[in-house]
This record gives structure tokens, C-alpha cells and sequence, in this order.
């Protein structure tokens, strides 16, 4: 009865939460507008979402969106190489971007009332990008540079390329965001410039504005700026191809004597919110809480790391922002006396027993109530208010989608979960990797 | 209940904006002192609360005890089991980080308006009546020794220990506070209450409070949490000089890429020429894409994906300390080219554009750093630990803008001395070899 007691104290907790505030407008050239107004200091973050990231790249040119992005800090007809970011600076911001698979995003973070000169300059380099062959070359250095740091002296990165690798069998989730270090070698001034050409363009982007600003003034001065950009009119639809239906179970190991402890990757593919659609991404979030979020109490945390010591870490995780089919993916780092074989067997026990028995409704009544309150506690970071928007509207979700998300993920049941569970878990769609330092510790 | 109200007028670099940040200092009946910023627009309260000591603090012998303390106050605590404790902490929805860094055990928290009470009860628990219970501590031992196995083939890690053994010694800042797999493997359930009665004391504590909380709350809040800890500890540790010569260090390990950690001495954060060396540094290393070593090194010849360098003044040592990853084949002419910024800047200084472009920067990039609660508590009670007083808050961009190109290019003569850059190299290095 404890229990009880405890979940309808939880159930009006949180309510008095203020929503963001925010202001959506569609520019005559088809861009959209996003404003989210928060007040409390004078600060404002700009943001240019691309509707385009590295799964959109021709094949045989990985890491185009990528060293594109790089790029776009060069000259363009009305700034020098480097001024951008010269210029963000002289004005006590901070500017940088980033590229994922479904998106490319520019953003700035000065005081609020310098947004006027970041929206001339970032429409500016939205068309006028004025490349030079040396740019081109030296760029590249950098861009391999990176690819040896982040992946290549890294074996969880290149465990993880693999694993993708096998994930996708024929979209372009399978290709790393970074690129193929021999395709990237490759890239010269006709494929960038192309891409450029084909994907920058007002029709296919978001722009976020958030902090110390009246939405009114954001969108007068958007309409300045952004609003003369004419739309491309031949930009093309993001049809990517599709995975074949997947009929077998994968199996890697990926050996590399920079591996500390040896420990294992299940990923299966999941469905994704999807616009007017978001159930089974709402069921996943709980399942992957369920099964392997907090190590005191999730499932795997409970089996492995407590009741018995198969594990030194567990997790489950799943990440619904995705223009097309993600994954959901377990991790098992066993023990040191656990062999792979023992500690894969224990986690897929730990699976089988969650799909034979109830949910534990007091587990149900804490996951709804941590993410009411993460709802809270994002209030106080308008930069990530700003980036929830962005990812949003470039994964073919609408502001609608972003605002009733928090109302979906409190109506999931266990039946729902239950039911998106069954479906996902396929081995047939599984792909399971095992890292290793020697084949020896394969065994 | 003693109480001083500063009321802080943040003026944004040329501009209209301002921010207002009042920040009240309250010394509890119980003699606590905080910092204290109302900010109800949103229903929670961010704490942070830094106990100075931290993993200096391990007893001889005992390396490690400190962390491994900390990253128990988790894991359980007055009649709560690991379990129980964690599952009390989902259901009031509160947010709890513990962590020792070299010279500080650090606390956040972060609650719910409406379950507050319930929140610091369980936070009070946590830090007076922590149970160490055995499994826990083998549990969480096992995590720590895996920690330990992987920064042993990790090459950041590797550099790290390299360079700090090599500078420091037989001092705390010489070896990592995770300690070694034999000191971590060692150590006894006494060793963590040990380590828990000397790190967790009234006489080292700061606190900040910001977000849906009244002052008259917090010096009552206070006691309750923080009241029945031990009134006093060890004695810190003494300084040391930094002990490392200029030269190479070739530590062999298979990988495309080395990854290269230098430095030398550095400046206290106390000493007068602190904002002159800061400035320089900016220009020289710290600025980003507009750094001069990332204008060398990445931008002009495309060696790098990154590269930078930091003044790192701690409690008892200081140092400017640097990083870059390169290919085998060209790290050495990053290193190079890296040297020959060092020995520029302290030869010919900045230029006076380079000075006002970095005084421009700096002074309009503070006042944005007080965006969120969270990012408040954190700068309020960081600014305790270093003496600083609320005033510093106004103040700081008035030091920024009073180092002269005098006073800049004279600290760096004295702070950047190329000779005595000593580099950690871990990889396969061409053209690069030990010195001596």
C-alpha cells in the first residue's frame, strides 16, 4: 500500500511547470522560424539548421556534409577566411557547428543584443561561400586530423563504425557522419561545392533563436536578413533508400589490443518519433529506463551489477531524433572472471524475464516522474531548449510533434511497452558485437 | 542569521543589455556561510557545496580512498541500502552528483520546489550517515579498477600520468586520486570512513544557492544539512614547485596519431600580473579558432584538429600546461611550430590589436556565462574557493581592461620560457626522440 500512497502523491508533482514560450513563423522563402523567449539574462543563442546531414551524401562521397560544415567558417564574397568566427569573437561570443546524419547546424552565442549582426552573417555564408583550392587542402588536413583523433586512436569509436556498418545493410546510417578516411582523402572542390549548391538554401532551413529576445524583433529581423534569400527551387526530396526487410542475425568481434576490458553491443532497429506518430518512441524511452537506465534499478543493473556480479556497467539506450529507423542498444561490460558468452546469455535472460513478467507499476511511476521533471530542469538551459527544436524540425518532426512530446511520454502503459518491446526485439534485426583486446578473450 | 545583500549590475560589452544578479551572503546560526541568488521563475533549486581537500587528503598509503569515498555517498545511506537510496532519489525526481577532484570533494544538487524537504533529508543522509556498506564498496571498487585498466592503454591518460609523475613527484598532483590497482584493491572499509570523517568538514566548506528558495530559507536549510559534520579536518598539504625540465618524453604506443601534453611553471591565481597572463595566454593558446596556435598549427598547415593551451594555477602548484594530437608523421612539426609560437610571444609580445581583440572577447564573454541557475551556483561557489567576493562579479572585466601592452608583453617574457616546454609524446612519433 506504500507503494500506492507514493505514486498518487507523484502524480501532482510538476504540474505548476511553465513551458517554454515559443513563437513559430514560416518565411515567404520557406524558411522556418523558432523563437523561444527566456528572459533571464541577456543572452541569445542563434541557430541555422540544414535539413541535410551526412546520410543525405551521394555515395562514394562520406564526410561531404561534414567537411562542408568545416568549410563554412572560409570566405565568403562579403567575409575573409576566419572572420566569421573573428568577428563572433570581437563581439564577446562564442560561435561553432556540428553534423550529424539528418542535420547541420551553425550557432552563436553573444549578448542579446547582437543577434542583428549574427543573422547578416550567417545569411551571408548561406550562398555566398567563395572557396579557394588552398582552403580545400588544408581543410582536409584538419578534417583527417579529426578522423584520427576521434575515431581512429579510438577503439570504442571504430568498434562502433563496424557495428553500424552491419546495422544498416542499405541506408546511409551504415556510413560514418566523419566519413571513410580513403573516401574523405578524396573529396575535392566539385563534390563540396555541389553539395552546397543542392542543399544550402532557405527552403531547407531552420532557424532557433533563444534568450532575451521579443519574438516580434526576431522575425522582423529574420525577415531582413533571411527573407531576400531566394528558396531553391530544385531541391531535392530527402528520399533515402530504405532497409530490405533484415531476415538474419549479425555476429562481430572487433579485435584491438588498445581495448582495456573486453565487453559486448547489442543494437536492434526501432522505429523513430515520427511526425503525428510518437507511441512507440515514447513506449522506448520507458523500455530502455526499464531495462537498463538507473544501475540501482533497471533490470540489467538489478540482475548483473546486485544480485548477482556478471557486470561491472549495464545500460540500454535509445534515441528517438532520427529522420528514419534507429536503433535500441544494450551495452554489458562483464566482470573480470565473466566470460562474453556467460555475460550475453545473462542479459538476454534479464530480456526474456522482462518480456514473461509484469511491469512493476512503482518502476512505471518513477520513469513517468523523472521525465516530468527533466521538463523542469530544461527550463534552465535555453541552449538545449534551442537544440530540442532544432533536431526536432530536421528529423521531419513539427513544433506540434515537440510540444506534445511531454504529454505522450505520461500517457505510455506497460501494454504499450510490452507490445513496441516484442516487436523490436528481433534478432533478426539484431546486430551484436563483441570488443576485444586478443581473439582469446572471445571465448 | 547574518545576512549582506550585494546587488550586481552586470553591464554587457557595449550595449544596452544588462543583467541583474543579487547576491546575498548568509552566515547561518550554525556559522555556515552561503551564497545565495533568489531566481523563482522556475521551480527548483540548484546547491552546490565544495569541501576544500578533496583527494590530497588520502592517507599514506591509502591512494584512492578519497574518490572511492565519494563515489560511495550514492550508494546508500542511514537506513536506505544502495538500492533504496537510489530509489528514493528517482521518486522525489532530485539530481545528485559527489565527486573528489584532486583538492576538492564536490557536491550538486539540484530539487524540485515541491519536494524540497524531502530532497535535502535524503542529501543530509548522503553526507552524514553514509552506510560504505561491504558490497557497495566491492561493487564500486570493481567500477574504479576497470577506470584504472583503461587509462593504462588510454594515450590522454597515459601522457597525463607521465607528465604529472615527472613534475610533482611523491606530491598528490604526481599521481592520479583514482589511485593504483593495488592501493585501490587494498583499501578497507575503515579506509573509506577515514577519508569520509577527514574530507567532509565544517572548517573547509562553501556553499551557493540559487533558484525558487527564500534567504531566510537557506541559513535553516543549511544547519539541518550540513550542522552535524565534523567541525574540522586534516591540514592541507604543502605547495610544491613544478620539477619537470624542458625536453621530450617518447612514450611508445601503436597508434596513427601521438598525442603530445606540454608545459612548464606557471603563475598563482593571486598574483598581480594574473590578468596580464591570462590575456596572453588567450592570444597564445586559450582563444579558440583565433588562438595563435590554432592559426599555426590547424588552420595554416592543417596539422591538427585541435590544439590549445591553459594557465592551470591549483591550490598548491601551478603550471601553463598544453595538448595537441598529430599524425605519426607530423606531430614533430607540430611540436615545432608549436615551440616557435611559445618563444614569439615571449620575445615580441602581442600586437595592441591582438590585445584589444582578446580584451573585447573576454569581457563580453563573461556576464553570458550567468545563464541558468545551475551555471550561477557553479560560478558562485567557484568563486569562494579562490577568496574572490561578490564584488569580483562587476570587477573582473575592470581587470581585464586595465592590463596594458606593457604589462602584457613584460608577463610574457617572464611566464613563456620555450626552453622549458617539456612534451609528453605517446605514440609512434617520427623524427622525434627522448631527451637525455
Amino acid at each position: 500500500m506504500t507503494r500506492f500512497f507514493a505514486a498518487m502523491i507523484l502524480t501532482c508533482l510538476a504540474l505548476t511547470a511553465t513551458a517554454e514560450d515559443v513563437t513559430t513563423y514560416t518565411l515567404d522563402n520557406g524558411m522556418d522560424v523558432v523563437v523561444i523567449e527566456d528572459r533571464r539574462a541577456p543572452v541569445v543563442v542563434h541557430m541555422v539548421w540544414y535539413k541535410v546531414g551526412s546520410a543525405d551524401e551521394p555515395e562514394g562521397q562520406s564526410g561531404v556534409a561534414h567537411f562542408l560544415e568545416h568549410l563554412m567558417f572560409k570566405g565568403t564574397d562579403m567575409l575573409a577566411p576566419g572572420e566569421f568566427s573573428q568577428v563572433v569573437a570581437a563581439n564577446g561570443g562564442s560561435d561553432n557547428a556540428f553534423t550529424s546524419f539528418d542535420y547541420t547546424g551553425y550557432f552563436q552565442r553573444v549578448a542579446a543584443d547582437r543577434l542583428d549582426l549574427m543573422m547578416q552573417m550567417e545569411a551571408n555564408r548561406m550562398t555566398n561561400l567563395a572557396l579557394t583550392p588552398e582552403d580545400i587542402s588544408t581543410e582536409r588536413r584538419v578534417v583527417l586530423e579529426e578522423r584520427a583523433q576521434v575515431t581512429d586512436s579510438n577503439p570504442g569509436a571504430l568498434a562502433r563504425e563496424q557495428l553500424m556498418a552491419a546495422q544498416y545493410q542499405n541506408h546511409r546510417y551504415g556510413v560514418p557522419i566523419i566519413g571513410w578516411q580513403h573516401e574523405v582523402a578524396q573529396l575535392d572542390m566539385p563534390e563540396l561545392t555541389a553539395f552546397y549548391e543542392r542543399h544550402y538554401a532557405p527552403n531547407n532551413a531552420v532557424l532557433v533563436v533563444a534568450g532575451d529576445v521579443d519574438p516580434q524583433d526576431v522575425l522582423a529581423l529574420a525577415r531582413e536578413y533571411y527573407g531576400p534569400i531566394p528558396a531553391n527551387a530544385d531541391l531535392p526530396a530527402r528520399a533515402r533508400p530504405s532497409e530490405p526487410p533484415q531476415r538474419a542475425e549479425r555476429r562481430i568481434t572487433y579485435v584491438d589490443p588498445r581495448v582495456s576490458q573486453p565487453y559486448l553491443v547489442r543494437s536492434y532497429l526501432a522505429p523513430q518519433r515520427q511526425s503525428g506518430a510518437q507511441d512507440d518512441a515514447a513506449a522506448l524511452v520507458y523500455l530502455a529506463e526499464l531495462l537498463g537506465g538507473s544501475p540501482f534499478t533497471s533490470e540489467l543493473g538489478r540482475a548483473l551489477q546486485f544480485d548477482t556480479q556478471t557486470a561491472i556497467y549495464t545500460n540500454a539506450s535509445y534515441g528517438g531524433m532520427s529522420l528514419d529507423a534507429t536503433t535500441f542498444s544494450f551495452v554489458v561490460l562483464p566482470s573480470e572472471d565473466v566470460s562474453l558468452p556467460d555475460a550475453e546469455a545473462a542479459m538476454d535472460d534479464v530480456i526474456t524475464a522482462f518480456m514473461n513478467n509484469d511491469i512493476d507499476s512503482a518502476r512505471m511511476e518513477a520513469i513517468r516522474t523523472q521525465l516530468r521533471a527533466s521538463e523542469i530542469y530544461a527550463l534552465d538551459d535555453a541552449q538545449g531548449l534551442a537544440r530540442r527544436y532544432g533536431t526536432a524540425l530536421t528529423t521531419g518532426l513539427t513544433v506540434a510533434d515537440v510540444q506534445a512530446w511531454p504529454d505522450i511520454l505520461q500517457s505510455v502503459t506497460p501494454e504499450q511497452i510490452k507490445d513496441v518491446a516484442a516487436r523490436v526485439f528481433d534478432r533478426n534485426s539484431a546486430v551484436t558485437g563483441w570488443i576485444v583486446a586478443a581473439q582469446e578473450d572471445a571465448r | 542569521m547574518l545576512r549582506m545583500i550585494t546587488i550586481l549590475w552586470l553591464s554587457l560589452l557595449a550595449s544596452t543589455a544588462q543583467a541583474e544578479i543579487a547576491i546575498q551572503q548568509v552566515t547561518s546560526d550554525g556559522g555556515i556561510n552561503a551564497w545565495v541568488v533568489e531566481e523563482p521563475g522556475i521551480p527548483f533549486v540548484a546547491v552546490e557545496i565544495r569541501f576544500r581537500g578533496g583527494a590530497s587528503l588520502d592517507l599514506p598509503g591509502k591512494r584512492g580512498a578519497t574518490n572511492l569515498m565519494a563515489a560511495l555517498l550514492e550508494e546508500g545511506a542511514a537506513d536506505r541500502d544502495a538500492q533504496a537510496f537510489q530509489t528514493e532519489l528517482e521518486r522525489l525526481a532530485a539530481r545528485f552528483s559527489f565527486r573528489a577532484t584532486d583538492d576538492t570533494i564536490s557536491i550538486s544538487a539540484q530539487f524540485l520546489t515541491e519536494n524540497k524537504a524531502e530532497a535535502l533529508a535524503l542529501l543530509e543522509q548522503a553526507l552524514i550517515a553514509p552506510r560504505f556498506d561491504q558490497a557497495a564498496i566491492d561493487r564500486v571498487r570493481a567500477q574504479v579498477l576497470s577506470g584504472i585498466a583503461s587509462d593504462a592503454v588510454n594515450p590522454r591518460s597515459i601522457a597525463g600520468a607521465t607528465f604529472d609523475a615527472a613534475a610533482f613527484g611523491d606530491h598528490h598532483y604526481g599521481t592520479s586520486l583514482d589511485g593504483t590497482a593495488d592501493s585501490v584493491t587494498a583499501l578497507t572499509r575503515d579506509d573509506i570512513s577515514d577519508a569520509h570523517r577527514n574530507a567532509l568538514t565544517r572548517d573547509r566548506l562553501y556553499v551557493s544557492v540559487v533558484g525558487d528558495v527564500t534567504v531566510d530559507q537557506v541559513g535553516p536549510m543549511l544547519d539541518a544539512l550540513l550542522g552535524d559534520l565534523p567541525a574540522a579536518g586534516p591540514p592541507p598539504p604543502a605547495n610544491v614547485a613544478f620539477g619537470l625540465d624542458g625536453g621530450v618524453t617518447v612514450i611508445d604506443f601503436d597508434n596513427p596519431q601521438s598525442f603530445a601534453l606540454f608545459g612548464h611553471a606557471g603563475m598563482k591565481r593571486d598574483d598581480p600580473d594574473f590578468f596580464a597572463a591570462f590575456i596572453v595566454n588567450h592570444v597564445l593558446g586559450a582563444g579558440g579558432f583565433e588562438s595563435r596556435l590554432m592559426t599555426e598549427v590547424r588552420e595554416k598547415r592543417g596539422l591538427t584538429y585541435g590544439i590549445s593551451s591553459n594557465l592551470a594555477p591549483m591550490f598548491h602548484a601551478e603550471m601553463v600546461i598544453g595538448s595537441v594530437s598529430s599524425s605519426n608523421d607530423s606531430i614533430a612539426e607540430a611540436i615545432a611550430v608549436t615551440r616557435a609560437e611559445w618563444a614569439r610571444m615571449a620575445t615580441e609580445g602581442l600586437t595592441e590589436s591582438e590585445l584589444d581583440a582578446a580584451k573585447t572577447y573576454l569581457t563580453g564573454e563573461y556576464p553570458l556565462r550567468f545563464d541558468g541557475n545551475a551555471s550561477i551556483a557553479s560560478i558562485m561557489v567557484g568563486m569562494q574557493m579562490i577568496d574572490l567576493p561578490p564584488e569580483y562579479v562587476i570587477n573582473r572585466n575592470d581587470f581585464v581592461e586595465a592590463v596594458t601592452l606593457e604589462d602584457a608583453n613584460r608577463v610574457a617574457a617572464e611566464l613563456l620560457r620555450a626552453d622549458d616546454l617539456h612534451f609528453v609524446v605517446v605514440g609512434r612519433p617520427e623524427g622525434l626522440q627522448s631527451t637525455k
